[in-house]
């Protein structure tokens, strides 16, 4: 069973879909019940991995590899290697956290929704496990359909413009991608991942492929200034399709990176490593005073989303100027352990956020800031949380998110002060906007007297919020289990990175 | 004998379980029970603290320095929790434990009616664990983790009161000033990683000779130099952290916060981070004389010119709140002079004798019913002689009168900035000495309004006490009213229904034990410690290697060749020029308040712009709000309805999406349905291909 891990950790969820949706809108409790069997059991699975893997060895392992497509060569070829199995581990959590979120809160067809949500993270997984470029692309594009039907079926009033906004855009970013593959395709007769990254490609064809699979993925993270779906996305869709969106959808953004422009083109990565490193830092200092000004707290936390994410696209690409700039690996590492991590913990802290301004929007049906106001008088614990995990959004130390950022703060200095100090600017601006939302929403005096009515968190409710706090508190505490899972890896990517192609 | 792990990690961990059982199981443990388990938790941190001080003083233990656990290792860079135990720590952890602990003490009086009892305790114990950490750490990142714990838990509790508006204003702009300061302090980390290669104490200094030549290019043709760099951004970080000019304009705000967390947490300890931060670092500022120089005009300035707005104010805590930045100053002073023991010498008897004034403050406003404006008080002293004695023995020490704890620390200071010859010095000086007749015009008013004098409130007694009961469970929400206009009186509750200024309903009295009792504890050292430490402190070798300091700077050296003990300094110090000007002040004070009351008036009317420039605090906060307040929202609002939604949403989305649809309009309309729209089209479509082929053929 353990020589098909990966494909059980794919398929489990997708399969499992099925008798969720044949227990039907009859059956609902039976459809949940499914549901978070099939969720749970993928988590205790991909825990497996740890003791598998062999975190010393920077090879993919636990490889799985079967033709596919034999006229085009195309293999169902699978692998991970410690950042996979990170973002495989968070994206099974989350699903788990996402069912029991959902649990009572979807009334209209609940199985339906249930087996979307299992069917999205069986694909997601597959992205992270796919070391073909084929397979990695129909994962890829395979994803945004249960996420279309999540927002266009249990979505607000305006999930029709949003879905679209949602599909059109992500799916403009992919052509880009695909034509990319195909040309790659054309030119090494092969989707491997490992020869395409092999593959001598000269520098214009870098540049074009480079710019091709930027404008998949930074859709994807999402980068300024392709990131409007996003907020839209975000207030459209239910708790449970925001949480998944900002805590694993968008790190695959940042996944794709790694996986095909730093391998692929790493000459054009570099040459144009300072038009990331730019749309990084105005995704911190623009969006911080965007987020500032929202109404909306999905908005707010969704702008605070991408400026996190810059940290992440921040911290791989300022490996470029420490490798090839100044040969100092070591602090390349740190970059890129930097956003690595931050991927993870922006997993948790957003999930977490959404998960919050969820459990206020069952209360009130609304997620207008000015609606709310001294919610702490009467929900102490839900405070209690939701001021954690506010906190963390500020980059609090003791927190997940205090890690990364800092990482990639102490990495950009000696790339170059500037960018350090720029990038640092999170400190301020991010704390302005949570603090004052926090402010506007929690302390205060009741104003509504509909605020006044609403009940402390349930224990579900308390399930969800206490697995993602204590999951922000203990990477907090205790990152180097997970920077040590993810070493091998980070520091054979980085070495690749002084590779020439030309 | 060596110090132990376990001791330290219990002196670490101890407060933060009682946080943690007075936090999660408040409920259960009921009031008394919170309140013994946070008391018990930091008594044990304090006492271990005392044993750790006598093991390192006495008992001959080395400096401590380990590392207790892996944070992150990442090639060559790691960063790990872990201790370093020297005599500056261990001074520091009795500090702040002995403060913690008369404060949790005095807490239980204090709050006795605030529903939120136990969240008090937990978030104080949180408070201690944090500092502990700050203090004891042994690298950057801890210290970091540190910095900003506390100033979570600063935030938490100035906004204790979380349904006044004042409260949560205040907070939120704690916060943020402090993260301008975390800002800088975060950058200069980064260059302490950069240039020195690690985040651990001991081996960044004995790196730090490394520095010297060193430059950081900030463009093409500018290179700063590396140390300079470094230390004044560490050092913007204690701009926030000790409220320094300009980054002060949190620290009178955070006295929304209950009385007995002003005075541990914004006046005896966490505010001091940023003193002892420097201190410790002090092998690295020694390297760059122009952030000395910094350091010692930041402090100067803010030593005279925050004490002035103090001598204007009618609230009895603001009073305290603006005396406090005036202190920071004067420590700040000292380390930008290099006199870093004199500058932690201040810290430690500031901490005692500010900590007294505080909770004496405290404890006039408990007798008071939390009436804070001294313009109704007056003549207390004989209903409660135990605040009053022990408020005259702080005030003393906060004068520097000889033989007062404050004497030898302030002293020391004033007159270790007289022999520095750094660029700056002479301002620093008369910032210092004019400082020292300053603090005496505030303190003194503030000892004559609040206890002598006559009495300017009448007690009624009102026997409706049905009717003030009913309004028992509206325990602080009665004096939400918006802005912060301090001759407002900012009381938080009102136990008796209504607030009239002036009017009690009892006679005020001496607060209960466990309030006097802290006072007392406070005021023994206010009055001793400096006496006995002075010597070893600030003239001996005390702190040995947890301080640096080159020769040609060392200005505590040249004021220690005229050093005989602590009794001649004390009888010297009554000639000296910072003793007659503290008796001037006396002599002013005492003719205008308890003679002749109606000359403040005058003199106020009479000097006019100048009593406007203090009571508006130079326009600091209202420029600020304007600029920073203001103006972040209305540059978030321009870039997000002009970037966001007008240019991408409205050009690139949307656009694209209208002109497809345009496109696809005009292509629609040729997909009419009629058979002979095709027929004709097919036709012309004809015409024009064999049109084509005839022209190219042609």
């Amino acid at each position: 069973m353990f020589n098909h891990l990966l494909s059980l950790l794919i398929w489990l969820p997708v399969v499992g879909a099925i008798p969720v949706l044949l227990a039907g809108a009859g059956r609902p409790n039976a459809a949940r019940w499914i549901a978070l069997a099939v969720a749970v059991l993928t988590f205790v699975l991909s825990l497996y991995m740890l003791p598998l893997y062999n975190a010393a060895d920077a090879t993919k392992q636990l490889a799985e590899s079967h033709v596919w497509i034999a006229s085009l060569g195309v293999h169902y070829n699978l692998a991970v290697d410690g950042i996979s199995i990170a973002l495989i581990l968070l994206t099974s959590f989350v699903g788990i956290l996402v069912i029991v979120g959902a649990w009572e809160v979807i009334q209209t067809n609940p199985h339906q929704y249930m087996a979307a949500m299992l069917v999205l993270e069986g694909l997601m997984i597959g992205v992270f496990c796919a070391t073909d470029a084929l397979l990695f692309y129909v994962f890829f594009e395979a994803m945004l359909i249960p996420m279309f039907i999540l927002i266009g079926v249990w979505g607000g009033p305006r999930r029709v413009y949003a879905t679209l906004k949602f599909f059109i855009y992500t799916f403009f970013g992919s052509i880009f991608m695909l034509v990319g593959l195909i040309y790659l395709y054309l030119k090494a007769g092969s989707f491997d991942l490992a020869t395409l990254a092999a593959l001598p490609l000269s520098m214009k064809e870098q540049t074009w492929l480079f710019f091709a699979f930027l404008i998949a993925f930074a859709v994807k993270v999402p980068m300024v200034p392709v990131h409007t779906w996003l907020p839209d996305a975000h207030v459209e869709a239910p708790t449970g399709g925001s949480v998944v969106l900002a805590a694993v959808m968008l790190k695959i953004g940042g996944y794709g990176f790694l996986r095909f422009s730093l391998p692929i083109t790493p000459d054009a990565a570099d040459a144009y490593a300072w038009v990331v490193i730019t749309l990084s830092l105005i995704a911190v200092v623009y969006i911080g005073y965007v987020a500032l000004v929202q109404e909306d707290m999905k908005k707010l936390v969704a702008y605070s989303s991408v400026a996190h994410m810059g940290f992440v696209t921040l911290g791989i690409f300022i490996t470029f100027m420490l490798v090839r700039g100044s040969n100092n690996l070591d602090a390349a590492k740190l970059g890129m352990q930097g956003a690595m991590v931050q991927m993870i913990s922006h997993g948790f802290i957003s999930g977490a956020m959404f998960s919050c301004i969820g459990v206020l929007y069952d209360r009130l049906h609304t997620r207008q800031i000015k609606d709310y106001g001294g919610v702490i008088n009467v929900m102490p614990w839900f405070g209690f949380f939701y001021v954690l995990f506010a906190m963390a959004n500020t980059g609090m130390p003791g927190t997940s998110g205090f890690v990364g950022e800092f990482q990639v703060v102490l990495a950009a200095f000696q790339a170059n002060p500037w960018i350090a100090l720029f990038a640092a600017f999170t400190l301020i601006i991010s704390a302005a906007y949570t603090l004052f939302m926090v402010k506007r929403v929690m302390w205060g005096d009741i104003t509504n007297p509909h605020v006044a009515e609403m009940k402390d968190i349930n224990g579900r409710e308390w399930f969800v919020l206490t697995a993602f706090a204590a999951a922000t508190l203990v990477l907090g505490i205790w990152p180097q289990p997970l920077i040590h899972l993810m070493d091998s890896s980070v520091t054979q990517l980085v070495t690749q990175l002084a590779n020439h192609k030309i | 004998m060596e110090l132990s792990t376990s001791i330290l990690l219990t002196i670490a961990l101890a407060p933060l379980v009682g946080c943690l059982l007075a936090g999660f199981l408040g409920r259960f443990l009921g009031r008394a029970g919170s309140h013994s388990v946070t008391i018990l938790g930091v008594a044990i941190a304090c006492g271990l603290s005392f044993y750790v001080l006598y093991q390192l003083t006495a008992g001959g233990a080395p400096v401590y320095n380990q590392n207790i656990y892996t944070w992150f290792e990442i090639g060559n860079y790691s960063a790990h929790v872990g201790f370093m135990i020297d005599r500056l720590t261990a001074m520091m952890m009795v500090v702040v434990t002995f403060v913690s602990l008369l404060v949790h003490i005095y807490t239980i009086g204090y709050m006795a009616d605030d529903p939120g009892y136990q969240r008090f305790f937990s978030y104080i114990s949180l408070f201690t664990f944090s500092m502990l950490m700050l203090v004891m750490s042994n690298n950057f990142m801890q210290l970091f983790f540190g910095w900003e714990a506390v100033g979570l838990v600063s935030y938490l509790l100035i906004g204790f009161w979380y349904k006044r508006p004042t409260a949560i204003f205040a907070n939120l702009k704690a916060f943020l000033v402090n993260r301008v300061g975390d800002f800088g302090f975060l950058l200069g980390i980064a260059g302490v990683l950069y240039f020195l290669g690690t985040l651990d104490y001991s081996t960044a200094f004995a790196a730090a000779p490394t520095l010297v030549g060193r430059s950081l290019q900030i463009t093409q043709s500018t290179h700063w130099d590396a140390a300079t760099v470094i230390c004044i951004c560490l050092f913007i970080g204690a701009m926030g952290k000790s409220a320094q000019v300009p980054l002060h304009v949190w620290l009178p705000d955070s006295m929304e916060g209950p009385t007995p967390i002003s005075a541990l947490i914004h006046a005896a300890t966490m505010v001091t981070a940023g003193i002892f931060m420097v201190a410790r670092m002090s092998p690295l500022f020694e390297l760059s004389e122009t952030a000395l120089s910094f350091v010692m005009i930041i402090g100067a300035t803010g030593a005279l010119f925050t004490g002035l707005i103090g001598i204007v104010q009618n609230d009895i805590k603001r009073v305290v709140a603006y005396s406090t930045l005036s202190q920071l100053g004067y420590m700040t002073v000292a380390l930008g002079v290099s006199a870093y023991a004199g500058a932690v010498f201040h810290l430690m008897t500031h901490a005692f004798f500010k900590a007294l004034l505080f909770l004496g403050a405290g404890s006039v406003i408990i007798a008071m019913h939390h009436e804070q404006d001294m313009r109704y008080m007056g003549g207390l002293r004989k209903y409660m002689p135990i605040t009053w004695i022990t408020m005259w023995i702080g005030s003393l020490a906060l004068c520097g009168v000889p033989f007062f704890a404050g004497f030898y620390s302030k002293d020391a200071i004033i007159e270790a900035v007289g022999e520095s010859h750094r660029a700056g010095a002479t301002y620093a000086y008369f910032c210092v000495m004019a400082g020292a007749f300053v603090t005496a015009l505030y303190t003194f008013r503030q000892m004559y309004l609040t206890f002598h004098g006559k009495e300017r409130f009448v007690v009624v007694h009102d026997h409706g006490h049905g009717h003030a009961h009913g309004h028992d469970d509206h325990a602080h929400d009665d004096h939400a009213h918006a802005g912060h206009d301090e001759h407002h009186h900012v009381s938080h509750k009102d136990d008796h229904g209504h607030h009239e200024p002036g009017i009690m309903h009892e006679t005020p009295k001496e607060s209960p034990w466990v309030v006097t009792l802290p006072l007392i504890l406070l005021a023994i050292p206010s009055l001793l410690i400096g006496f006995f430490t002075v010597g070893p402190a600030l003239f001996g070798d005390w702190f040995g290697s947890a301080i640096h300091v080159n020769e040609v700077n060392n200005v505590l050296g040249e004021v220690g060749k005229e050093f005989h003990g602590a009794l001649p300094m004390a009888l010297h110090g009554f000639l000296q020029l910072p003793f007659l000007l503290v008796l001037t002040a006396f002599a002013i004070q005492t003719y205008i308040y308890l003679f002749n009351p109606a000359l403040a008036e005058r003199i106020k009317n009479a000097l006019k712009p100048i009593y406007n420039l203090l009571n508006h605090k130079y326009w600091f906060d209202a420029v600020y709000f304007i600029v920073f307040a203001r103006g972040s929202m209305a540059l978030g609002r321009g870039l997000w309805k002009g970037g966001d939604a007008a240019i991408i949403d409205g050009v690139m989305v949307d656009g694209s999406a209208k002109l497809v649809d345009r496109i696809a309009g005009g292509v629609r309309r040729l997909q009419s349905g009629y058979l002979y729209h095709y027929a004709f089209a097919m036709i012309l479509g004809l015409i024009l291909l064999l049109g084509g082929y005839w022209l190219v053929g042609q």
